[in-house]
């Protein structure tokens, strides 16, 4: 059984770093699957207009889109070129969340993430995304520096 | 040029002084007024006619029979599946491939900042204010029932909406009676949805924004002192224009966040009230079953108590108007009946709920007085409603109960009553624009000329005493209900085979719930 290893981005440098580490882990165990992930933040608890709800469908192809073409795909681009064996999921919901669920759900064995910079008053209160997913993933998380 | 400059000068002042004009010379709005009410008199009086030798509106009687008709040929779905329903805004049931779209959620909450309003704050005082605590019994009743047509219309809402290529979505009403009656090779569907498009613009500019202009200004002239009616229209109609013209979200954020905190603020304050009283609930209680069977001396007695707390139920949470269809339409459900499930909370929420708690403070903190000898609500000198502490109706009667409790809470509800006004507002310019792209097409041109008429609506709304333009408005939300119900009748087999198949597979576990 080949080892999946999931790398958490968020379009940053960080992510970047993130992605240095898991091909450095990769080459260590040998056959390896690399699963790049990008979670676009979304609640299903907001309040919207009934404007907004009847766009919502064309904004949410729109942001799935955008964060393929210039996160996800270059990604995936440039792992397979090293000569890895990977695959490219976008997807909406709360990161850590999200994160730790798609990991469940393909059989991942660990999770690679970049540290976040989440904003003061948010992370005060509700702690980065990063944090949320080292206290509650049901897999052991790496968060590189 | 120094003409020109004379010429603008001039028309301005005129544009300037024309609002105040038209105030300081009544001659000349009676005048306005007379003219629209003599051509629309027989409009209004056709929807709001009782049934001959009552005084019992046909339309309530319409609504309530509609009510009754669905809740038993649904047997009884807003009490099987209101479970269901809460696990379904929960997002038990959605699939986390499908994030990122409107949630059941997202759908409810904007359905309902479209109906919570002045319904709940006014008309629960006038339905008690005149029948008594007995009222709030019908009201209740009266809401039970409207969640089954809720939950017809949005079911069809969702199930004959159209999508577009472009990803956008046009649903309501118009649609599932143009391509539902096609469906069933029923004739006349076309000409209903005109019919009901045509209701439907006439109410999103009467009783979606007039209305509601005029009662934003009726408040905050209430705190600050008078001054005229148009200054309050202007700035209502800029931001309203920044907002559905110029895209200007934030603001649209910001009242879609503030105004469910004022509907739980508005709640919490209740329910504290009613604990302060707790001593007094079995009492209340007692009052509301009383007068609901006997009136305790309201005139009309117990029908009177029916007829208001009917009235107000229907008035309040728009069940079978049709307008929450077309809010609900926008959800991408591969399931039609999971979006009824969920516009059934609706009326719950906004009549069970909302109003209940309005009507327990005003009787609980005893606003209406009682005749010690025979224990029966005492009328007023006019005869026509019970006689309260300080002779308040309406919004005065409200925020006079909650301010006995607490004496600032009447600015928090003025704050409140112009946040929901604006909040509805914003609904009903979504609503009568899908009923105006129904009739003239899809296109930015077409859909920007209805929304400046829509902003010049809400300067005229503000600015004017014209009663007889709110009661033709009024008249146009309930004759979109005519032409609804008409059409849910015929329609109403093809939800009965979506709850059959639905029902069945979620008993076999086919539907299950998603782990999160």
């Amino acid at each position: 059984m080949t080892t999946k290893i999931v790398i958490g981005l968020d379009g940053t440098e960080t992510g970047e770093r993130a992605i240095v580490f898991a091909k450095d882990l990769a080459g260590r165990i040998g056959t390896c699957e690399l699963l790049v992930v990008y979670v676009i933040e979304w609640s299903p608890f907001t309040f919207q207009t009934p404007e907004e709800n009847a766009l919502r469908h064309k904004r949410r192809e729109e942001e799935i889109e955008l964060a393929t073409n210039r996160i996800v795909t270059p990604a995936v681009e440039a792992l397979t070129a090293d000569g890895y064996t990977v695959q490219g999921i976008v997807r909406h919901g709360d990161v850590a969340e999200t994160l730790n669920a798609i990991t469940v759900e393909n059989g991942g064995s660990q999770i690679i993430v970049g540290r976040a910079s989440a904003d003061g008053f948010k992370k005060r209160l509700f702690g980065s995304s990063t944090q949320n997913l080292v206290m509650h993933a049901d897999v052991p998380v790496t968060v590189v520096n | 040029m120094t003409m020109l400059k004379h010429l603008w000068l001039a028309v301005i002042a005129a544009l300037i002084a024309a609002p105040a004009m038209a105030q300081e010379t009544p001659g000349l709005d009676d005048k306005i007024n007379q003219a629209f009410a003599d051509f629309t008199g027989p409009f209004v009086s056709f929807i709001f006619a009782p049934f001959p030798g009552t005084s019992f509106p046909w339309i309530v009687g319409w609504l309530v029979v509609a009510a009754t008709v669905f809740t038993l040929y649904f047997a009884f779905v807003q009490l099987r599946f209101f479970g269901h329903a809460i696990s379904l805004v929960k997002g038990d049931y959605s699939d986390p491939n499908d994030a990122g779209e409107v949630s059941h959620f997202q759908a409810l909450a904007t359905a309902l900042s479209g109906t919570v309003g002045l319904g709940n704050i006014a008309g629960v005082a006038v339905a008690v204010g005149i029948g008594g605590p007995g009222a709030t019994f019908w009201m209740i009743v009266a809401g039970l029932l409207g969640m089954a047509s809720k939950f017809t219309e949005c079911t069809l809402g969702v199930k004959y909406r159209n999508e577009y290529e472009d990803g956008t979505v046009s649903g309501g009403p118009m649609y599932y009676m143009s391509k539902g009656f096609d469906e069933l090779g029923l004739p006349g569907g076309k000409i209903l949805a005109v019919l009901f498009s045509i209701f439907c613009i006439l109410g999103a500019l009467g009783g979606g924004n007039m209305f509601q202009a005029n009662q934003a200004h009726a408040q905050i002239a209430g705190i600050t002192g008078d001054y005229p009616g148009w200054i309050t229209g202007v700035v209502f109609a800029i931001i309203v224009f920044l907002v559905i013209v110029g895209g200007l979200k934030s603001i649209a954020r910001v009242t879609e966040k503030v105004v469910p905190f004022m509907g739980v603020l508005y709640v919490a304050a209740a329910l504290v009230i009613i604990i302060m009283n707790a001593d007094q609930i079995g009492w209340a209680f007692g009052q509301i079953f009383a007068g609901a069977f006997t009136g305790l001396g309201v005139a009309g007695g117990m029908v009177g108590a029916l007829i208001q707390g009917f009235r107000r139920a229907a008035f309040s949470n728009e069940a079978g108007v049709g307008s929450a269809a077309i809010a609900h339409s926008a959800v991408r459900t591969k399931e039609p009946i999971t979006e009824g499930f969920v516009s059934l909370l609706e009326p719950f929420i906004d009549t069970v709920v909302i109003c209940t708690m309005t009507a327990l403070v005003i009787i609980i903190t005893q606003q209406l007085i009682v005749d010690p000898e025979t224990g029966n609500y005492m009328l007023n000198e006019a005869g026509n409603a019970i006689a309260t502490v300080d002779g308040n109706s309406g919004v005065s009667l409200t925020s006079a109960a909650f301010g006995s409790a607490f004496s600032w809470f009447p600015y928090v509800l003025a704050i409140a009553v112009v946040l929901f006004a604006f909040s509805t507002m914003i609904s009903w310019s979504y609503y009568g624009l899908k009923a105006w792209t129904y009739l003239f097409g899809e296109g930015h041109a077409k859909e920007l000329v209805f929304k400046v008429i829509f902003c010049i609506f809400v300067v005229i709304g503000a600015a004017a005493n014209l009663g007889p333009v709110i009661d033709f408005s009024d008249a146009a939300i309930f004759a979109m209900a005519v032409v609804n119900v008409f059409a849910l009748y015929f329609l109403m087999k093809v939800v009965r085979e979506e709850l059959a198949s639905y029902a069945s597979r979620l008993k076999s576990g086919e539907i299950r719930k998603f782990e999160h």
